[in-house]
C-alpha cells in the first residue's frame, strides 16, 4: 500500500518550504489593491475606433491621471482604474478622451469613496477571522469523541492557512507582474476554497475516525494512512469534478471574475494536497509527539 | 424493485416535472415570479450610495430627515422611467438608489443627489479664509446679522415660487422672493455690496451658466423682495427652479459609491455563463460515466435533475442572480457530485469485500453520509458569514449572490446525490444487471 504517512517529514518540510517562499513573496511584493479596498474609480469603455492601449496610457498621463491603470477585456473593452472621480469629473475625463481618440461609449463604471473601502476592508477582514474560527470550532467539535479533537481542529486550520498562504503568494506576483487587484470576488473565493478545502480535511478525518473505532491498528500511523489510501481516489475525483467546473468558467467568463475563479481554481488543487499531505501527516507528527524530528532532517 | 422505492420514485420523477415546469419557458410567470431576477451586473443598471450630512439636524430628527430625502429622491427618479426602482436608508446616514436596467446619462446621475441649496458668497479681502475659490477670486460665503445671530444667505430663504422667465431681449432668468427673514438678510447684505459682485455657490462648486463661466452679478442695488439670476441654460433653469421650488433636499449627500453598468455589458455575461454552466455539467457527466459506470449514468441523471430544482429554486424563492451568483452555481454542479463519489467509492469497497449490489448500496449510502454531513457543514458556515458580508457591505450585491447560490446547489445535491441516485440505484438491485459488476465497477479486478 502507498505509504504517505511514511514520508511524513519530508511532505511538511516541503510544504513549509512552499508556504515560507509565499511569505516572502508577499513581503517582497505585497498585494495590489483593488478599489473595493482603496477606494477609486474603474471605468469600462470602448472606443468606435481601434485605439493603442499604450497611446491611451500617455493621454491619461497627460489628463493628469498619471497612475492610471488600463486592462483590456476579451470584447475589446478598456479597464481604466483612476483615483476616485465625481460624477463631473468623469464626464470631463470622457470628454477629453472624446476629443482625441473619437467616440466613446461608457458600458460601465464604478466609484468606491474611502469610507466605503475602509468599511469593505474591515468586513472582509473580520469574515476571514469569523470562518477560521468557526471552522475550528465546528471541526473540534465533530471529532468531539476523539480522544484530542482539538488536536484535528488545529490540524486543519494549519492545513487551511497554507492553503490561503499559497494563493495569497500567488496573488502576490500577479499583482507585481500582471496588475491583477485583489477585491470583492477575491475575497469570496478565499472564503470558498476556505469552505472547500476544509470539506476534503473533514472526509479524511471522518474515515480517520471510522477506522479508530474500528480498531485497524493499534498503530495511529497505520490508522492514518489507510485512511488517506482509503480516500484518495474520492479526494482526486471531487478535486476533478469542481476543477472542471471552475476551468469552463474561468475559459467562459473570463475578466470581470478571473480573481475569483483564479482564487478558486488555485484554492482547490492546493486545498486537495493539504488536506492529504499537510492536515492528516500534522496530526500524525502532533499525535505522535515528533515535533523535534522536524528539525532533523538526517532523521527522516 | 420495493414499494417503497417505487414510492420514492414517483415522488422524484413528480417533482423533476414540476420542477421543469416551472423553469420552462424560462420567461414564464409560475406562482408570481416571472423569470429568474438577474442582478444589476447582468441586467445593467444603476446603484448610487449617498450619504447624508446629518451634522445640522437634531439628534432624534434623523429618521425624519432622511425619509424626507428619501422622498424627494423618489420624486426625482420619477421622470426616468424605472419600472422598479429601490430606495432605502442604509445605516443610520447613508441612502441606496437602485435603478435597474437603466442607462443613465451623467446629468440625471447627477440632479438625483442634487442639494439643490444655493449659497450666495463675497469676494473675500486678504487675510480672510476663502470658501470657494473660482476664475473671479476666492469667496466666503455673504452673511449679515440679525435678531443677534449672524446668518448665511442661502436659497432656504427663497419662497417655493421661483419660476423661469426671459428680458426683453430674450435672456433666461430664474425668478426668485425672498421670504421674510430672507428680506431682511438680502437687504442688509446686498445694502454692503453694492458694485460688488454677488457669487452663487451649490455645494463647493460655482454655479455655471450656460457659458461655462461661474455666475456672480453686480449688485446694482438694494435687494430687498425679489432678484433673479441670470446665464443659465433654460434647461438647466427650468430644472433649478423645481428643485428649488419643491425638491429641495433637507440636508446635502455626498455620493459615497456608484456602480453604473450598460444593459449591453451585463447580456454577454447571461450567455457566456449559461455556456460555461453547459460545458462544465457535461465534462462532470463524462468524467462519472467514464470512471464509474452505470452509477455514473445514474448520478449524471440525478445531476439533471438537481440543475432544474436549483434553477426551480431560484425562480421560485427568488433569488437574484448575479455574476458571482451564477459562479457559485456552476460551482456548485461540480460539488454536487461530491456525495456520489463518495458513496460509489464506498459501495466500491463494499464490493471488494464480497457484498451483492444491494448490500453494496445500502452500505455505501449509510458510511458516506457522516462524511457528506460533516464536510458541507463547512460549506453551510462559509455561505452563511459570505451571506453576511454581502448584506453588511455597500458593493456586496454579488457576495451575497454568490453565498445564496452556493447554499441551495450544496443543500439541494445533498438531496439529490443521496435520495435520487440511491432510489435510482435501487431499481437494479435483483434485476440481472446487478450481476455484472463490472458495469458498477471496472476497477474490481484489479484489486
Amino acid at each position: 500500500m502507498l505509504d504517505i504517512v511514511g514520508k511524513r517529514f519530508w511532505f511538511l518540510l516541503i510544504s513549509g518550504a512552499l508556504a515560507l517562499i509565499c511569505i516572502i513573496l508577499l513581503a517582497t511584493f505585497g498585494l495590489e489593491l483593488g478599489i473595493d479596498f482603496s477606494s477609486g474609480s474603474i471605468l469600462t469603455a470602448s472606443f468606435e475606433q481601434e485605439v493603442d492601449q499604450d497611446q491611451l496610457e500617455r493621454e491619461l498621463a497627460g489628463l493628469g491621471y498619471i497612475s492610471a491603470n488600463i486592462e483590456r477585456n476579451p470584447e475589446g473593452d478598456f479597464l481604466i482604474s483612476t483615483v476616485e472621480l465625481t460624477t463631473k469629473e468623469k464626464a470631463q475625463l470622457k470628454e477629453s478622451l472624446a476629443a482625441k481618440f473619437g467616440t466613446i461609449n461608457e458600458k460601465g463604471f464604478e466609484n468606491v469613496d474611502p469610507v466605503i473601502a475602509k468599511e469593505t476592508a474591515r468586513i472582509a477582514a473580520i469574515a476571514i477571522a469569523i470562518a477560521a474560527v468557526g471552522i475550528l470550532l465546528y471541526i473540534t467539535w465533530a471529532f468531539r469523541r476523539m480522544p484530542s479533537p482539538f488536536r484535528y481542529g488545529t490540524c486543519g486550520i494549519l492545513a487551511l492557512v497554507f492553503n490561503v498562504l499559497i494563493v495569497l503568494g500567488v496573488f502576490a506576483v500577479l499583482g507585481a507582474v500582471l496588475g491583477w487587484g485583489i477585491n470583492l470576488m477575491f475575497i469570496t473565493g478565499i472564503l470558498a476554497v476556505i469552505g472547500y478545502s476544509v470539506n476534503n480535511t473533514v472526509v479524511i478525518f471522518d474515515r480517520i475516525r471510522e477506522n479508530l473505532i474500528k480498531d485497524v491498528s493499534a498503530d495511529f500511523k497505520v490508522v492514518v494512512n489507510n485512511s488517506l489510501v482509503e480516500s484518495l481516489s474520492r479526494s482526486f475525483n471531487t478535486s476533478l469534478t469542481t476543477v472542471l467546473v471552475v476551468l469552463a468558467l474561468l475559459l467562459f467568463v473570463g475578466a470581470s471574475i478571473q480573481n475569483f475563479t483564479v482564487t478558486l481554481l488555485i484554492g482547490i488543487i492546493i486545498g486537495t494536497y493539504s488536506s492529504i499531505y499537510v492536515a492528516p501527516t500534522l496530526l500524525v507528527v502532533w499525535e505522535k509527539g515528533e515535533w523535534g524530528r522536524l528539525l532533523h532532517p538526517a532523521q527522516f | 424493485m420495493t414499494r417503497k422505492n417505487t414510492l420514492y420514485l414517483m415522488v422524484i420523477l413528480a417533482l423533476f416535472a414540476f420542477a421543469l415546469w416551472v423553469i420552462l419557458p424560462i420567461d414564464s410567470e409560475r406562482f408570481g415570479r416571472e423569470g429568474i431576477q438577474l442582478g444589476l451586473d447582468l441586467q445593467g443598471g444603476v446603484r448610487l450610495v449617498y450619504q447624508a450630512d446629518l451634522s445640522s439636524v437634531e439628534s432624534g430628527d434623523e429618521t425624519e430627515v432622511i425619509e424626507g430625502v428619501i422622498a424627494v429622491i423618489a420624486n426625482r427618479i420619477n421622470p426616468l422611467g424605472v419600472t422598479e426602482p429601490n430606495i432605502e436608508r442604509r445605516g443610520t446616514n447613508q441612502i441606496v438608489v437602485e435603478l435597474p436596467m437603466l442607462s443613465v446619462t451623467d446629468k440625471q446621475k447627477e440632479r438625483i443627489g442634487r442639494t439643490a441649496l444655493l449659497k450666495f458668497g463675497e469676494l473675500t479681502t486678504e487675510e480672510e479664509e476663502a470658501r470657494w475659490v473660482n476664475d473671479l477670486g476666492s469667496w466666503k460665503p455673504a452673511t449679515a446679522t440679525i435678531y443677534g445671530q449672524e446668518k448665511e444667505l442661502t436659497s432656504s430663504y427663497f419662497k417655493e415660487n421661483t419660476y423661469v422667465d426671459r428680458d426683453n431681449l430674450g435672456r433666461i432668468l430664474l425668478v426668485f422672493e425672498w421670504n421674510e427673514e430672507g428680506s431682511k438678510l438680502s437687504e442688509e447684505i446686498t445694502g454692503r455690496l453694492i458694485n460688488q459682485p454677488l457669487g452663487i455657490f451649490e455645494g463647493d462648486e460655482s454655479l455655471l451658466g450656460d457659458d461655462g463661466r461661474p455666475i456672480a452679478p453686480i449688485v446694482r442695488s438694494k435687494i430687498t423682495d425679489r432678484g433673479q439670476i441670470e446665464g443659465l441654460s433654460l434647461h438647466e433653469a427650468t430644472e433649478l427652479s423645481k428643485q428649488l421650488n419643491a425638491g429641495r433636499l433637507p440636508v446635502p449627500l455626498e455620493t459615497k459609491y456608484e456602480l453604473t453598468v450598460d444593459p449591453t455589458l451585463g447580456a454577454d455575461f447571461v450567455a457566456l455563463g449559461s455556456k460555461a454552466g453547459l460545458i462544465g455539467i457535461i465534462l462532470v457527466m463524462l468524467f462519472m460515466i467514464i470512471y464509474y459506470r452505470l452509477p455514473g449514468v445514474l448520478a449524471s441523471l440525478a445531476l439533471i435533475f438537481y440543475g432544474a430544482l436549483v434553477l426551480a429554486a431560484f425562480k421560485l424563492i427568488p433569488v437574484t442572480l448575479t455574476l458571482a451568483g451564477l459562479g457559485g452555481f456552476i460551482l456548485s454542479i461540480g460539488m454536487a457530485v461530491d456525495a456520489n463519489v463518495l458513496i460509489f467509492e464506498r459501495m466500491k469497497e463494499e464490493f471488494r469485500t464480497g457484498r451483492t449490489l444491494g448490500a453494496a448500496i445500502e452500505a455505501g449510502f449509510n458510511r458516506a453520509w457522516t462524511a457528506i454531513k460533516d464536510s458541507n457543514i463547512t460549506t453551510f458556515i462559509v455561505c452563511g458569514i459570505l451571506y453576511w458580508v454581502g448584506t453588511s457591505i455597500v458593493a456586496g450585491a454579488p457576495v451575497k449572490g454568490f453565498a445564496l447560490t452556493l447554499f441551495i446547489g450544496v443543500a439541494v445535491s445533498m438531496f439529490t446525490a443521496i435520495l435520487v441516485t440511491r432510489t435510482f440505484l435501487r431499481l437494479f438491485v435483483g434485476s440481472r444487471l446487478a450481476k455484472r459488476t463490472s458495469l458498477f465497477s471496472p476497477y474490481l479486478g484489479r484489486k
